[in-house]
């Protein structure tokens, strides 16, 4: 155990400044390039295909546990305070606040980002990327953008799926296995929860978070060391990284969205 | 632009993606209870207006007939000024009497109108005076201990008349 010098410090500092600097300019260009993306909508709906549609069944399976879950949980808590009418709000609450969005987008990075990252690492790796710069193509533009656009499209969506079912998960526990009045159930939820301060507030958690994701699956990749190790060690960093940063934008978010 | 079969498939993604935000606005949230009929504004001072928001309900006989729309407060009378939108379909006496209420032991509160039996109905801009504040628990134990302890000290000065 050596204590660092001053110099291993600075040169510390100064490759996360290049780094920062670099993704920085990548989100750039990928939002620049929005314009061909949505030209050739073929490539993004491609992407949607591939990110959204095949995300599909582990996020509906999901939601539908959560639901079921959040559903138990809450009727235990509340029958304690015979709310237990109340479960509906509290099943839809939480989820299309909170867990909606967030389990969503991390189920997304693990499912979505994943193969994002490594698709692209592998392209770097064989030199695929290096080709198309030579004919002329810039990868950026045709690889990269209309994949973070499909993200972009497809995580909102994924989330909406994942509340839609868990409240479904919810009703089905609370009403059909716990005997709870259905009047009641979707009574207090309708009266709580509100389109445009619940609802909204979720949908733009879930862009940013698709935002989020598929940026730092893309980065990951583009930065990626051009070996079977450098790949695999990017796939890795890609969870933890979207993981983290959705974890931390959703406190966030959250403190912002709902202090008031 | 060339079809594919993939076509399909991110049609059906995006109906579904589509349909559950649907859902969620309708049945969770019940977009279609914010009704987009016409209302007309009525004003009303509370002394205590306790927990209530904007949106709250504004029941008749349990129905809905509108939502508070906005609370200040009036440094002038040092009343909470609720001002309610209700429904136009629905008119009520100009004497109607408002009381804040609670929907069960730990339910939201909203505000409960009473019809009156004046002839002329409220018009856009009235103001109702009739109002009956929101029930804060510590000002009701405060007032119980209170009669508690005048009950017990008239007790005892009868005790010692006799």
């Amino acid at each position: 155990m050596s204590f660092w010098k001053p110099a291993d410090v600075g040169f510390a500092v100064r490759g996360k400044l290049v780094d920062i600097g670099f993704a920085a300019r990548l989100l750039a260009r990928l939002v620049r390039h929005a314009r061909f993306s949505f030209r050739r909508l073929s490539l993004v709906r491609d992407q949607v295909h591939f990110l959204g549609n095949y995300s599909l069944a582990i996020i509906a399976v999901s939601g539908l546990f959560v639901g079921f879950v959040l559903a138990l949980q809450g009727y235990y808590t509340l029958q304690r305070y015979g709310s237990a009418d109340a479960l509906g709000l509290l099943v839809a609450l939480s989820l299309v606040r909170e867990l909606g969005p967030v389990v969503a987008a991390l189920l997304f990075a693990g499912r979505a980002g994943t193969s994002l990252t490594a698709e692209i690492g592998l392209m770097k790796a064989g030199e695929q990327l290096s080709a198309m710069e030579m004919m002329a193509v810039d990868p950026v533009q045709r690889i990269l953008a209309p994949r973070f656009w499909g993200g972009v499209i497809a995580m909102p969506l994924l989330a909406a799926v994942f509340s839609a079912v868990g409240v479904i998960g919810g009703w089905a526990v609370g009403v059909l296995m716990l005997g709870l009045d259905p009047g009641a159930f979707w009574g207090q939820m309708q009266g709580g929860v509100d389109v445009w301060r619940d609802v909204g507030n979720g949908v733009i958690k879930s862009v940013v978070f698709g935002v989020t994701v598929t940026f730092v699956a893309l980065l990951q990749g583009y930065r990626a060391q051009p070996t079977p190790e450098g790949v695999s060690r990017a796939t890795t960093r890609t969870v933890v990284v979207a993981s983290l940063a959705v974890l931390g934008l959703d406190f966030v978010l959250t403190a912002l969205m709902f202090s008031i | 632009m060339e079809r594919s079969k993939s076509d399909v498939w991110v049609g059906l993604f995006v109906l579904i993606g589509a349909a559950a935000l649907l859902f969620l606005a309708l049945q969770s949230a019940n977009l279609l209870s914010l009704n987009f009929q016409k209302t007309y504004g009525v004003t009303a001072r509370f002394d205590n207006i306790g927990g209530l928001k904007p949106q709250t309900a504004v029941k008749s006989s349990g129905v809905v007939v509108g939502r508070v729309e906005s609370i200040t407060f009036d440094d002038k009378t040092f009343q909470a000024s609720v001002t309610l939108a209700l429904q136009t379909r629905y008119s009520f006496p100009k004497d109607s009497s408002l009381k804040i209420l609670t929907s069960g032991l730990l339910g939201e509160q909203y505000i409960g109108i009473e019809a009156g039996a004046d002839e002329k109905n409220l018009q856009a801009g009235d103001t109702i005076t009739s109002t009956q504040s929101a029930v804060v628990l510590e000002n009701l134990i405060g007032q119980f201990l209170y009669n508690k302890a005048a009950e017990g000290g008239g007790s005892s000065g009868n005790s010692n008349k006799k």
